[in-house]
């Protein structure tokens, strides 16, 4: 980096940092130059690092009044929601901690796509973070299986079931999975262990996902590369930290109206109801932020393709650095990428939604159609886009985007036009 | 070229929406989730529990439902603290010492009944699922400990289903021992229609009508279900309004921060003024004339 250096002010200071350069490392990360033009939408990584605290923090004290076991861990759930001093506080911000962490994701996933932050030279931040979003899924999805209620033994089945398709050692996987011939109490307690786990495992690939950020320095909503320690970047304190900060608070206040006066809108009912191996649930459904993998699954006929393309449509994500072709990062200078960009998110919605319903008749034509876009929208349109898009002119600097940007100069001829009662082209 | 495309997406996202809210009304078609609608005092930022609703509710549940179904994980001390029926603690009390519960071994190795105390959970009548199930032909009598939170609709879905009884339509066939029910899905319900007219006797001089005592009854099984519901709304208020001030605060430090890097981004009237002056520059023209 070529941000001003750390100078000990103190012989201790100096023996230390020489030793255990931990004052070197808060004075980078104080200093780390910012580009001066972020919007709000990059304020969700600091916000993302809140969720993972709150999750690890709730979730400790929970394990501390959790029963893993088949015939406890139901009640267990009910002991802390009613007996253990502000158990329902801790459990409803755990779970719903868990649903604002993906709402949270997601945002800083759509944010990554919007302005190319996955773009030379950031693949290998943007890589370490889809392991982490995958990581994330496991976490969750193991986290639901926790209270053993209906849907979390169901869900358990048909996910775990899923690795029977696999050709050959498909069956023993399964059975290696569970710890025996069904989801039962190995397979509660194993998912207990894991799930206290990898939180931690998490934790560490962000301290990676940071480090591969501070090296090549945030992307911008311009996507054009800054000049540091230029009058275009800001030290991160306490500029960024104040934003951060701010939006942090937004994003609490909205966690905790779900928290506090709508706890249960994002699970399901059935999860209420203790697990029952001999009744199946009208319909099972993973929690929402699954839904749109959920719906891959289901669209397409055979289970191993199934499971295949469901896998494909997160590990596509790892090849995007490539399969993006565009030398522009932002979408902001590329008109066709921006419409597509807004279909692709629709197209990830309306999967989520049809994820909810059951795989027949209109649901499953469109899962299925949906699916195929969503798989062309990063195998096909992206490479063939990069080739063929004419993209807008690019400003000189983040400095002075304004003049240059795109249709303002048509805009004021246009009006100015209007005024003289003249035709537009005579101004020319 | 982009108008076009623009056309074309709005046109299939129109479509995609049109056909979906159609296949929803067909797929919805069969289970009444249009609920009775009542005011709840529990619902909404300040809800609270109407008190004595809770204690009508507690009694049509003991006189009532208990015969059949649990709440296996409420203690009688429930009873007495704050946000619930707060009954007095001798009340409480009182009521626990008239239910039986399984204690022991003694000293003799022996399991014994007592009295039930303010720390016991509530007696079952089954001391299972199976004896349960089968006492009453074959289906389940669900523990009505979270029964508020388990079924999509909540409050609004138990109380129309205890109003939901009614004769079959022409042509509907059920079995012995099987209920029409409006509101329960498929129609087919194992309860017979527990409530009726005068079935309790409240103390409070409240008519029993059976409107009243679902609503009763229904209360209570939203607190069984969230002891801590008030608990809860309170400190949610005070949170959020919190967070609220201390945003507002911290916005305004923020802006205070940033004014001493200069503005983000220059204001509007400024970059007008620039091009303005780029277009004159065309033109050689005073910029006046324009106006």
């Amino acid at each position: 980096m070529s941000e001003n250096k750390y100078i000990p002010k103190t012989k201790l200071a100096k023996w230390f940092d020489s030793r255990l350069p931990l004052l070197s490392l808060s004075h980078h990360l104080k200093e780390y130059p910012t580009p001066k033009n972020l919007n709000y939408w990059w304020t969700f990584g600091g916000i993302l690092t809140f969720c993972l605290i709150t999750q690890i923090v709730t979730g400790v004290i929970l394990g501390m009044h959790y029963v893993a076991h088949t015939d406890h861990a139901f009640e267990s759930i009910e002991h802390i929601m009613r007996d253990v001093n502000y158990g329902w506080l801790l459990r409803y911000v755990h779970a719903n901690g868990a649903s604002m962490f993906f709402l949270a994701v997601y945002i800083h996933i759509f944010r990554g796509l919007f302005y190319g932050s996955y773009k030379a030279p950031r693949e290998v931040i943007w890589i370490i973070g889809v392991i982490i979003y995958l990581l994330m899924m496991a976490t969750a999805f193991m986290g639901y299986v926790l209270p053993w209620g209906q849907m979390s033994f169901w869900g358990a089945t048909v996910i775990t079931n899923l690795f029977s398709a696999i050709p050959l050692v498909g069956e023993s996987i399964t059975t290696w999975l569970w710890g025996g011939y069904a989801v039962d109490n190995p397979t509660l307690t194993r998912f207990y262990a894991l799930h206290y786990l990898l939180p931690f495992l998490i934790f560490g690939l962000i301290i990676l996902h940071i480090w591969a950020l501070h090296v090549p320095g945030n992307n911008n909503p311009t996507g054009i590369d800054v000049k540091k320690n230029s009058n275009e970047t800001m030290p991160f304190h306490p500029y960024m930290v104040m934003k951060d900060i701010t939006a942090l608070l937004v994003f609490i206040i909205i966690f905790f109206w779900f928290v506090f006066f709508a706890p249960n809108a994002l699970g399901h009912p059935d999860n209420y109801i203790e697990a029952n191996p001999l009744v199946t649930p009208t319909h099972i459904v993973p929690e929402w932020y699954l839904l749109p993998f959920y719906a891959i699954l289901r669209a397409i006929p055979s289970k191993l393709g199934g499971v295949i393309f469901m896998f494909a449509a997160i590990f596509v994500l790892v090849l995007l650095p490539w399969l993006d072709t565009s030398k522009v990062r932002s979408s902001t200078f590329r008109p066709l990428y921006k419409k597509f960009f807004w279909v692709l998110v629709a197209t990830v919605i309306l999967l989520g939604y049809l994820g909810a319903k059951p795989p027949e008749g209109i649901y499953l034509v469109l899962s299925r159609i949906a699916t195929a876009y969503y798989f062309i929208h990063f195998l096909i349109l992206l490479p063939v886009l990069g080739r063929y898009e004419k993209t807008d002119p690019l400003p000189m600097s983040i400095s002075d985007p304004v003049l240059d940007k795109p249709g303002l100069i048509d805009k004021f001829k246009k009006a100015a036009g209007q005024y003289e009662g003249e035709n537009v082209g005579s101004f020319k | 070229m982009l108008g076009l495309l623009n056309r074309i997406i709005l046109t299939i996202l129109i479509s995609i929406i049109t056909t979906l809210s159609f296949a929803d009304e067909q797929h919805s078609h069969g289970t009444n989730t249009n609920y009775l609608n009542t005011d709840w005092s529990f619902k909404g930022i300040f809800g609270t529990f109407d008190r004595a609703s809770l204690q009508r509710g507690y009694q049509v549940y003991q006189e009532v439902c208990a015969g059949c179904h649990s709440v296996q994980h409420l203690s009688y001390r429930n009873l007495s603290e704050k946000g619930g029926p707060e009954f007095s603690v001798e009340e409480a009390k009182a009521i626990a010492s008239q239910f039986e519960v399984e204690d022991g071994p003694n000293s003799d190795g022996e399991m014994f009944m007592r009295p039930a105390r303010l720390s016991d959970k509530f007696a079952k009548s089954f001391p299972n699922v199976e004896a349960a199930t089968a006492a009453n032909g074959g289906a389940y009598p669900p523990d009505m400990s979270v029964l508020a939170k388990a079924r999509a609709g909540g409050a609004d879905y138990i109380y129309s289903l205890l109003l939901g009884y009614d004769d079959p339509p022409q042509g509907f066939e059920l079995d012995d021992g099987v209920y029409y029910n409006k509101y329960m899905a498929g129609n087919k319900i194992k309860m017979s229609a527990p409530l009726m007219e005068g079935i309790v006797d409240y103390s409070d001089g409240t008519e029993a009508t059976v409107e009243q005592m679902s609503k009763d009854v229904t209360t209570f099984l939203v607190w069984a279900a969230e002891p801590h519901l008030e608990a809860q709304h309170r400190m949610g208020f005070k949170a959020i309004l919190y967070l609220i001030i201390l945003l507002t605060l911290v916005y305004m430090s923020k802006q205070k921060v940033w004014s001493r890097f200069g503005s983000k981004e220059e204001p509007k009237e400024e970059t007008f003024d620039k091009v303005e002056k780029v277009v004159t520059e065309y033109e050689g023209e005073d910029p006046k004339t324009f106006k």
